[in-house]
């Protein structure tokens, strides 16, 4: 499917229209249960994301990127993956971590300023947050060719926003991935801004996707507001990726619709007028309309929906409030493999210290 | 076997290699070419091209890749090709490799050792002669290495290899080829974090490491004609460093000369000062003295020699420190 999208010929694979009607031959044919699984990760996302935004003007979270408007990226890819392929994430990518079962308490912990909260449960192969931006690209890349090494029938996907593909992270990790044909899978979500910076500002190239033609593989723009265009072209990339064809780069389409981070006023560098219009493609809109033509939505489910969603932040939230903070021992104990001795002398210093001692 | 310092790093690559199949070469030409200094040779015919990666020239990309690896359990070796290249990777190596144990709360590692050759002498191109160990001694997480001879190189980058922590492995390129060590054929391990007393003496305390311990043995050589017991230390491993054998040697002898090809200012003489500052004082008959490069830009080949500390810059100040 991927190959009749050439973003050269400026085509874009969208499943769902605006008013949820699928294009003749593209739905996905998912099941109903997987289906309303995807809904109820992108309301649980919305909902999570919204209540980290109030946490954080409470005092009770630390600096935080919201995520509403690209639950459809995360959502959609995140529900194509196999358990056993690895993933690298960027800074914003909630549903990502939700749609993969990373507890939304660690998460939450994270962005309450704990390490902790960044130690993924073992049966997940998530990879840490890369705040550096466009770093995580050749670690994925490296993940890709350790697969590879150790032939392991996995995938490998990696996000990151429009503003990485200025970074020398994307060029250096997608050429090596082209070299190497790694089974990679790079999504771009490209949410039209980085930080202020609108998409023109960052590439002169009509579209992200076509970047892959240079480094001699399948580039692919999609509606990122579409849950099942994101799902359609990220199967087919992790399919192939995982029988040995290569990588793929995924450009998601979308729009940031909250603030770079809570820190940020994207008032100062967009109009009103975008906003609002974006608003009417509001990806859980969409997938809503798209359920309800199928029979699979009401008003009952959705009440049951939004209940669930948010007892299951409401759960996160009091249980990562729950966890003890981190001790002086868990802040000097993970430098090395074993402490040396300067360390330990500071450690003890720190602990005379906080107990009242001389420093 | 009598081996140079750069057939014994390459025998210990292969060793581990043997014994480890998790550990994966990876750098420019370091393949078929068998690394510009030839430390790789044979590893691509003997290991191929899987595990013997030769990349394309990108050096972020390289250390990038080595922390993926890692993330699936492998143990790369990367390789960047002159230490003064290494600055694109350092986004990688200071945001992600010396973190990544802390970040996860232990979840994750990047076991890499990530080999560099380093500093002068052998009269090459600009940004092929530097001494910039000291960025990476400010890292917490990094373990820094720099041997200053084939037996010492063999048994410290074995057990580089062997640390699960991340491992900057300096190797000076003057001494690549400058001296042939009898060196044993089987695999062993010289301590990280500790370093060696190279000659015993009483009257001074040199600390030294890599290219700088030849300069520094001479110099105590013309020392002891004149009289002057000179002890010299390789500190071997620079971080974390054996302040122990610093101090226990310097209460001995009273008087402390650091050299380092590196510039003065935040050289790492500056943090082996403070330490002796901090634990010997009361033993010092002098200040703790330094010679290192000045802090300018390395010279081009042709006035190298004025950059450098040489023998005799090391035997003024021991001149110096025990007249004072």
């Amino acid at each position: 499917m991927i190959e009749r999208f050439d973003p050269l010929q400026g085509a874009r694979l969208q499943v769902l229209d605006e008013a949820g009607e699928p294009g003749a031959g593209l739905d996905p044919g998912l099941p109903e249960a997987a289906l309303r699984a995807m809904y109820e990760a992108m309301a649980r996302t919305r909902a999570a994301d919204a209540k980290a935004i109030k946490l954080q003007r409470q005092g009770r979270l630390g600096t935080y990127p919201p995520s509403r408007g690209h639950e459809a990226c995360q959502v959609g890819l995140a529900s194509a993956m196999d358990r056993g392929d690895w993933f690298f994430p960027y800074f914003r990518d909630l549903g990502m971590y939700i749609t993969l079962g990373y507890p939304l308490a660690d998460h939450f912990h994270l962005w309450m300023g704990n390490e902790a909260g960044q130690r993924t449960p073992d049966e997940l192969n998530i990879f840490p947050i890369a705040i550096p931006v466009g770093s995580q690209i050749p670690q994925a890349v490296g993940a890709g060719m350790a697969a590879k090494y150790r032939k392991l029938p996995i995938a490998v996907v990696t996000t990151f926003g429009d503003g990485a593909t200025s970074e020398g992270d994307f060029h250096e990790g997608l050429n090596f991935a082209g070299v190497f044909r790694t089974p990679n899978v790079f999504v771009c979500l490209n949410n039209q801004f980085a930080i202020s910076m609108p998409r023109e500002r960052q590439t002169a190239s009509a579209t992200i996707a076509q970047k892959a033609v240079a480094y001699g593989f399948p580039g692919v723009q999609v509606d990122g507001n579409d849950v099942l265009a994101v799902y359609a072209a990220a199967r087919e990339a992790l399919a192939n990726a995982r029988a040995g064809g290569g990588p793929t780069l995924i450009e998601a389409f979308t729009y940031r619709m909250g603030d770079h981070t809570t820190s940020d006023d994207a008032g100062r560098y967009r109009a009103k007028e975008e906003v609002l219009e974006w608003e009417r493609k509001d990806p859980l809109l969409r997938f809503r309309l798209y359920l309800g033509r199928k029979g699979l939505w009401n008003e009952a489910y959705e009440k049951t929906v939004q209940e669930e969603a948010a007892a299951f932040v409401e759960k996160a939230v009091a249980d990562a409030e729950a966890r003890p903070p981190a001790t002086p021992e868990d802040l000097f104990s993970y430098t090395y493999g074993t402490m040396p001795p300067d360390l330990m002398a500071q450690l003890e210093a720190l602990k005379a210290s906080l107990a009242g001692g001389r420093p | 076997m009598i081996l140079t310092m750069a057939q014994a790093i390459n025998q210990a690559l292969a060793q581990e290699m043997e014994r480890d199949d998790r550990i994966i070469v990876l750098g420019e030409d370091v393949g078929r070419d068998g690394g510009v200094f030839r430390a790789t040779e044979g590893l691509f015919d003997k290991f191929g091209a899987e595990r013997v990666v030769d990349t394309p020239l990108a050096e972020s990309a390289i250390i990038g890749a080595a922390v993926g690896m890692a993330a699936l359990g492998l143990r790369p070796v990367p390789e960047i090709q002159f230490l003064g290249f290494i600055y694109p990777a350092f986004n990688q190596i200071v945001s992600h490799v010396a973190r990544m144990r802390n970040r996860t709360r232990g979840r994750f590692i990047a076991p890499l050792t990530i080999r560099a050759p380093y500093g002068a002498g052998v009269k090459a191109l600009e940004h092929h002669s530097e001494s910039t160990e000291a960025l990476f001694c400010q890292i917490p997480g990094l373990t820094v290495v720099v041997p200053s001879s084939p037996y010492d190189a063999k048994g410290l980058l074995t057990a580089s290899l062997r640390s699960d922590d991340p491992v900057i492995f300096l190797e000076p390129t003057k001494l690549y080829r400058a001296e042939k060590q009898e060196v044993p054929e089987e695999a062993y391990e010289v301590p990280l974090r500790k370093a060696a007393v190279v000659r015993e003496g009483r009257d001074l305390t040199i600390i030294a490491w890599g290219a700088m311990i030849p300069v520094a043995r001479q110099a105590a050589e013309a020392a002891q004609a004149e009289g002057v017991s000179v002890e010299v230390i390789d500190l071997r491993t620079l971080s974390p460093m054996d302040r122990e054998t610093i101090v226990a040697s310097v209460k001995r002898t009273g008087r402390a000369l650091v050299v380092h090809e590196a510039p003065k200012t935040c050289g790492l003489g500056a943090e082996i000062a403070a330490t002796i500052g901090e634990s010997a004082l009361l033993s010092l008959s002098g200040p703790v003295t330094r010679v290192t490069g000045p802090d300018i830009t390395v010279p081009l080949p042709k006035s190298e020699d004025h950059y450098y500390p040489s023998p005799e810059r090391v035997l003024a100040a021991i001149r110096g420190l025990m007249e004072y």
